[in-house]
């Protein structure tokens, strides 16, 4: 579903990104780990267009589509989904009309009519369950004045509401302590199924007791450097990421 | 609600001024110019009484003495007062009867605003005042609202069947002398509204008047006349449009509002005059003075506005807080895009005791554009335990336009308590892009990011007026973010 081939990207004319290959087929999880700097995040901001990112080379398709011909909103509507680092704040705007309106245009650009409201706040009823999401989400601004935990979770919530094919979840686990760690990571394996597929950008291991990968990928100064099962996270927790530059004969 | 969001999208990608249609009617002008034998002739069309015409001749001597005000913060080309047509009225003499005597081209401009002037197509239970170009084209809903002893007219009529009343109020709160294009107006003012509620009345719908310029060349100068006696109750609706024409047009308005004891008037307003193509050719320079008199005590006036149109704005709707415990309220939310100017806010003059006022001024400029906050909050020596709060927000998108805040306190009673906030923000390309990931057109986001920063005001609006709002909100800012 996902092929990325020597993909190179630019920000600010300094090249982060060189020279990507990674193939992630549905129903797969993918991590990628990585030191500071590694270029983790500039993966994640690239797969979904993020304008400060320039692509000097390289290809990314995405279920038959070139997904660099793609606008981000389409990107986001062909399925593809981040759950941001920092989830911004957007004062004013209710999650009940940044998601209805989110929701409405992914279904229009599906040729689908838009929901109804009542079946609507049904389904935001339903998809709060999967991360234990507080009743009165609904009525506040998106992400204002939402602790660490309830932005991250919140993320979550909108990745179940939007049902995506590919879940690129940056971070997730950052400032999120051990109990918010276990909802969250609860909430992404309900999500999951043959059908779609998620790569997990992680400093840690930690998460990846939760949210179990099939391949473990490690990035080091914009390339893959090693590619393996997920024992390889447990190593690189025990050893850190030196022996890997050892290995790479720096 | 989800319908009426949807259509907010499809509206926005429609774009562009959509109002800026030209109707054929066959219009009646009189001379281009400004003299003292135009104001007489505009009153003589009228059949105005003499003192009438001398209050305008009067208004026109002192308006000669007078030079256009440098102070706004705004750049006004120099106007040619010679080459205005200070009265034009759509053919057809005498003021319809019914609906079936309206020519229908009119009826159709109207509808194309989606104005509805068939009653029983109304559902929202608004009473319009319709005026297009110098007069009021038709009266909806006047019988039913007579039987509670409202009256809701045009000016014309106004002066023509009650002018005991028009004589003692008008000019009572902006008199003539007040400023340059306050003279201008009471000078040749042709038409307007008229609303008197009385004692103890609520008005059980909202009153609305609809002001269309559509002839070339031409001026529009109405005057709007509220009075609430004591314990009375009005919610009133004003909204505006012009064609695209590439001449600058003039309007200079006067509001007035007479409000006595416990009496509350609610001043909406959805300015959108056509603001001037992308490269600010044409537009409609918009110079008005509103203000409301809180004469009786425990009485209460609220303004809110929602100001997209329009080259040029120059409007301070104000308060004066004469009864006791009276509380005048300002709420607004101004955009300017392009090469518009605004320089708008509001006047509190705490005159009575334990009187307070609120301030919420919400301005957002995008491309050329530049947006003035201008307020004054004034506590007199006797207004013992005055009290206000002013927030002003201004929102940047683009770095080529200006947001300006120029708060005037002048506090003489030391038990006043007054307070100002600021801030000034822009929307960031990380909230846009959020939005772009979840699927949402960069367009559309802009538009949920500043409707929801208007918030606030947009809630102060009528239902009906709100949706309306929060379309034009996005529309006017199309094109802003590039």
């Amino acid at each position: 579903m996902l092929t990325i081939k020597n993909l190179h990207a630019n920000v600010n004319g300094k090249e982060i990104l060189k020279g990507i290959d990674l193939v992630v087929k549905p129903g797969e999880v993918h991590a990628i780990m990585g030191p500071n700097g590694s270029g983790k995040s500039t993966l994640a901001s690239v797969l979904t267009g993020n304008p400060a990112f320039e692509i000097t080379e390289g290809d990314i398709s995405f279920y038959g589509k070139n997904l660099l011909d793609l606008l981000p909103e389409d990107r986001a509507r062909e399925g593809v989904f981040l759950s941001f680092q920092y989830p911004v704040e957007i004062p004013g705007v209710s999650m009940v009309n940044f998601m209805r309106t989110a929701i409405n245009e992914q279904r229009k650009y599906k040729g689908l009519e838009p929901m109804s409201a009542s079946d609507f706040l049904k389904m935001m009823r339903e998809k709060k369950e999967y991360v234990e999401l507080d009743n009165k989400l609904a009525n506040r601004s998106v992400n204002e004045g939402f602790s660490g935990g309830e932005k991250k979770r919140n993320e979550i919530f909108q990745m179940a509401m939007l049902e995506p094919r590919l879940s690129i979840l940056d971070e997730t686990d950052s400032g999120l302590d051990i109990d918010a760690l276990r909802i969250v990571a609860t909430g992404v394996n309900k999500l999951k199924s043959s059908e779609n597929s998620t790569i997990v950008i992680t400093h840690y291991q930690r998460l990846l007791d939760y949210i179990v990968p099939d391949f473990v990928h490690v990035l080091y100064k914009g390339r893959i450097v090693k590619s393996a099962g997920k024992e390889l996270a447990y190593e690189l927790e025990e050893k850190g990421y030196d022996w890997i530059k050892k290995e790479l004969g720096e | 609600m989800p319908q009426e969001n949807d259509n907010i999208i499809n509206e926005l990608t429609q774009g562009e001024y959509k109002y800026g249609f030209t109707s054929d009617i066959e219009t009646d002008y009189i001379p281009m110019g400004l003299n003292e034998d135009i104001v007489r002739l505009i009153s003589s069309k009228k059949n105005e009484p003499e003192w009438l015409l001398e209050f305008r001749l009067k208004a026109y001597r002192y308006w000669l003495t007078l030079q256009m005000p440098t102070w706004p913060h705004l750049t006004i080309p120099d106007i040619d007062y010679q080459k205005i047509y200070y009265y034009a009225s759509p053919k057809k003499k005498e003021g319809p009867k019914s609906l079936d005597e309206v020519d229908p081209e009119l009826l159709k401009t109207f509808d194309k605003l989606g104005i509805p002037l068939h009653e029983q197509k109304m559902l929202s239970g608004m009473a319009v005042d319709a005026v297009l170009d110098s007069v009021s084209v038709k009266t909806t809903f006047k019988e039913s609202l007579a039987e509670l002893g409202i009256i809701f007219c045009s000016f014309s009529e106004a002066v023509k069947d009650y002018p005991e009343l028009v004589q003692k109020y008008m000019g009572s709160v902006v008199g003539y002398a007040d400023n340059y294009f306050a003279a201008l107006n009471s000078a040749v003012f042709s038409d307007g509204s008229f609303v008197f509620i009385p004692k103890g009345v609520r008005c059980p719908m909202e009153l609305s008047t609809y002001f269309r310029i559509n002839a070339i060349n031409t001026g529009q100068f109405e005057r709007t006349l509220i009075v609430a006696e004591d314990d009375a109750y009005v919610s009133y609706l004003e909204g505006c449009t012009a064609p695209m024409r590439d001449e600058n047009q003039l309007h200079a308005a006067i509001v007035e509002i007479i409000i006595n004891e416990r009496a509350e008037v609610k001043y909406s307003t959805v300015q959108n005059w056509y603001p001037g193509d992308k490269q600010g050719k044409g537009g409609i320079y918009n110079f008005v003075t509103k203000r409301a008199l809180c004469k009786g005590d425990h009485s209460k006036v609220s303004w809110t506005q929602v100001e997209t149109g329009s080259a040029i704005t120059w409007k301070y709707p104000s308060c004066i807080l004469r009864g006791d415990h009276s509380v005048g309220e300002f709420y607004s939310v101004a955009v300017t895009n392009n090469y518009q100017q605004a320089d708008t806010g509001s006047k509190m003059i705490h005159l009575g005791k334990n009187t307070s006022s609120h301030i919420v001024s919400k301005g957002i400029s995008a491309g050329y554009s530049q947006n003035s906050y201008r307020g004054l909050v004034k506590v007199a020596a006797k207004a013992e335990n005055a009290r206000n709060f002013s927030q002003c927000d201004s929102l940047l998108l683009g770095d080529k336009c200006g947001a300006h805040t120029f708060p005037y306190i002048d506090v003489h009673n030391e038990t006043a308590i007054v307070e100002h906030e600021a801030t000034t923000s822009k929307i960031s390309e990380d909230q846009v892009f959020y939005c772009n990931q979840r699927g949402i057109s960069t367009e559309d986001a802009i538009g949920l990011i500043v409707n929801g920063y208007a918030k606030e005001v947009l809630n102060k609006l009528p239902m009906e007026f709100a949706v309306e709002a929060q379309k034009l909100l996005a529309i006017s800012l199309e094109g802003s973010v590039g």
